[in-house]
């Protein structure tokens, strides 16, 4: 080791060179994170993955505490949470940051899924650290909804009612298989134990998974605003200081809003419906997932029509799934060379009504059904803005995107990345392309 | 001499091939055994099976009432139907989603005992209390989804495929039932 000296292996006193020397961690370190060379044109969408890895670190440190103090039983869940809220010391803290841990999670990973479609960061050669993600998006849906039983309210037992009786729609063995989820003939005691067992599992097989999808990172390198790679050193910089300092930036104003929500407005995006204790025998007027699986609902619940052999049933649990799984072939589905939207004019529309076509589902997902969109109006019901979100959706993935490619004039490509930081726009032509996601 | 050699190396090749095959196989297999007592361990135990048949006496209940029992942690539906409740269901219209017959529902049709389970996604429909919405075929409504069953607990609208189911049940004698 020691005779391969090289540029790359850290500095560092007797103790780190004697550590460094049987179990390289410093040298790893310095690599990876020290002189890491990252393209210099990051803007502030790139923060997303330190932010993820601070609150994948937070959930699973306040969770372990958590689990010190809460009961997996029916008879004693609810109120070993209350017990937390009210009894333990600084109870409320370990769970407000939890609960509301979970919500801004999603919304970093959701702004950290869009970025990756905005600036195409699935495309050769990065389509396996795109799936590791999404794997890690799945991952983060089924430890949530676990988690979200276990305070064991009405949302909590409802929502785990309906959740696993989606697997009841599978032909022929749904129903084995539903029994087989619950460990009985409904959800349970026996369904709250195993989904407790399961949500301390999955988080570190999680962590496991996001350490795949960084090494694959540090495999191919950080795709970045313009799409291009880098030339030569002239257009990267080292991680350590630069994107250290940017991303605990970034950590700061984001810890400033969460902390701000955590003791302002705890429960703004909590149910009330979740204070009043798990009854089987009386289901809520309106069951409602929690906000970040809105548009996914509003998917399921879209499908409210037979095709062929398929019920409406198993049809919407497939358009729901569907939706997810769409998106591991995503960089196979998207024809275009070019990775930014910055420099595909048409592409880049077609983004920002997905974005809204998502926010619409979202909005879709939270009322019923056959509600009307605006009252007066009858002919407009929340079930018909399912339909038309749900047909854009799979659109978009399935048609536009292989099409596009194909059809699409993109804009000339910067000759390097230096050469467009230095010019202050982003193409050759220069300020004629300022960007839209600055805005 | 390289010719025997040859052939030597292609015999022991073809034998180590066997081996590896035969040797993955067994380890494949034997694993995949192996995880089947973890998955069982997954499904109702001997003490919720135990747990999975219910006694109900039904002397108190009207004309024109209904009671909800708890069966496996689900609730039944029991109703004493109406002359009138029992003269709609025994129609059966062509149209019905999961068509059958009300006489294949019931044991005794003064009687009806269906699990009330939306069979969509599991919900508890409305409709065993008196001021309930009991939907559009005066049977029982599920708000989840709007799904509408009638007196006979046969789906007619909404997302739910099949009709409440009825569970295994024998009358003990006039009044008492045994469900499970």
């Amino acid at each position: 080791m020691s005779a391969h000296k090289n540029h790359s292996e850290s500095s560092g006193g007797g103790l780190v060179k004697w550590i460094d020397s049987r179990l390289p961690v410093f040298t790893y370190l310095q690599k990876e994170y020290g002189e890491f060379p990252a393209p210099r044109n990051f803007n502030y969408w790139w923060n997303f993955g330190a932010i993820l890895t601070f609150m994948l670190v937070l959930m699973i440190f306040t969770g372990i505490f958590l689990a010190m103090q809460y009961t997996p039983h029916v008879d004693m869940a609810f109120d070993s949470v209350e017990r937390i809220m009210r009894d333990v010391n600084y109870g409320w803290l370990l769970r407000y940051l939890h609960a509301n841990g979970g919500t801004f999670f999603f919304i970093a990973v959701y702004i950290h899924i869009f970025r990756g479609l905005y600036y195409g960061s699935y495309k050769n050669p990065r389509e396996l650290l795109w799936m590791f993600g999404v794997v890690i998006l799945l991952l983060m849906m089924a430890t949530a909804f676990m988690g979200y039983v276990l305070p064991w309210g009405q949302m909590s037992f409802w929502g785990a009612t309906v959740i696993t009786n989606l697997f009841s729609a599978i032909p022929l063995v749904g129903d084995a298989i539903v029994t087989w989820l619950w460990g009985g003939f409904s959800v349970d005691n026996p369904t709250l134990n195993r989904f407790f067992s399961l949500h301390f599992l999955l988080p570190f097989v999680l962590l496991g998974v996001v350490v795949l999808h960084v090494i694959a990172l540090h495999v191919t390198g950080s795709n970045n605003p313009l799409g291009i790679d880098p030339k030569g050193p002239q257009d990267t910089i080292p991680f350590h200081p630069y994107y250290t300092a940017k991303d605990a930036f970034g950590l700061a104003l984001w810890i400033t809003a969460f902390v701000a929500v955590v003791f302002f407005a705890p429960n703004f995006f909590g149910e009330p419906e979740n204070y009043i204790k798990a009854n089987p025998m009386q289901t809520p007027a309106e069951i409602v997932p929690e906000w970040y699986f809105l548009p996914y609902y509003a998917i399921l619940r879209s499908i409210d029509f037979n095709l062929w052999f398929i019920d409406a049933k198993l049809g919407g649990v497939i358009a729901m799934f569907g939706s997810i799984l769409v998106l591991f072939v995503v960089p196979w589905l998207d024809s275009s060379k070019v990775r930014s939207a910055r420099f595909r004019p048409l592409y880049k529309w077609f983004f920002w009504i997905l974005l809204l076509d998502c926010l619409l589902l979202g909005f879709v997902g939270g009322h019923p059904p056959n509600e009307h969109v605006f009252d007066g109006i009858d002919w407009l019901e929340f079930i018909d803005l399912g339909h038309v979100g749900t047909a854009w959706y799979f659109f978009h993935f399935l048609v536009l995107l292989p099409l596009l490619g194909k059809v699409e004039k993109t804009r000339p490509l910067p000759t390097s990345i230096t050469e467009s930081v230095l010019n202050g726009g982003d193409a050759p032509s220069g300020r004629l392309t300022k960007s839209v996601e600055g805005a | 001499m390289t010719d025997h050699e040859n052939e030597t190396d292609e015999k022991l090749e073809s034998r180590r091939d066997f081996l590896y095959l035969t040797t993955g196989t067994v380890a494949a297999v034997g694993g995949a055994l192996a995880l089947w007592p973890f998955i069982n361990s997954m499904n109702p135990s001997a003490d919720v099976l135990a747990l999975s048949s219910t006694e109900v006496d039904l002397s108190p209940v009207e004309v024109g009432q209904s009671i909800t029992v708890m069966w496996r942690g689900k609730p039944v539906f029991i109703r004493r139907r109406t002359e009138d409740e029992i003269k709609l269901a025994s129609e059966t219209p062509n149209d019905l989603p999961d068509p059958q017959k009300d006489s294949d529902r019931v044991v005794n049709p003064e009687w009806l005992v269906v699990v009330g389970v939306c069979t969509h996604l599991g919900c508890v429909p409305l409709g065993q209390g008196s001021t309930e919405p009991r939907g559009d075929w005066n049977g029982w409504f599920c708000p989840c989804h709007g799904s509408h069953y009638d007196i006979s607990g046969r789906i007619r609208k909404g997302p739910a495929p099949d009709n409440l189911m009825v569970p295994e049940y024998k009358f003990l004698d006039e009044s008492t039932i045994k469900i499970g």
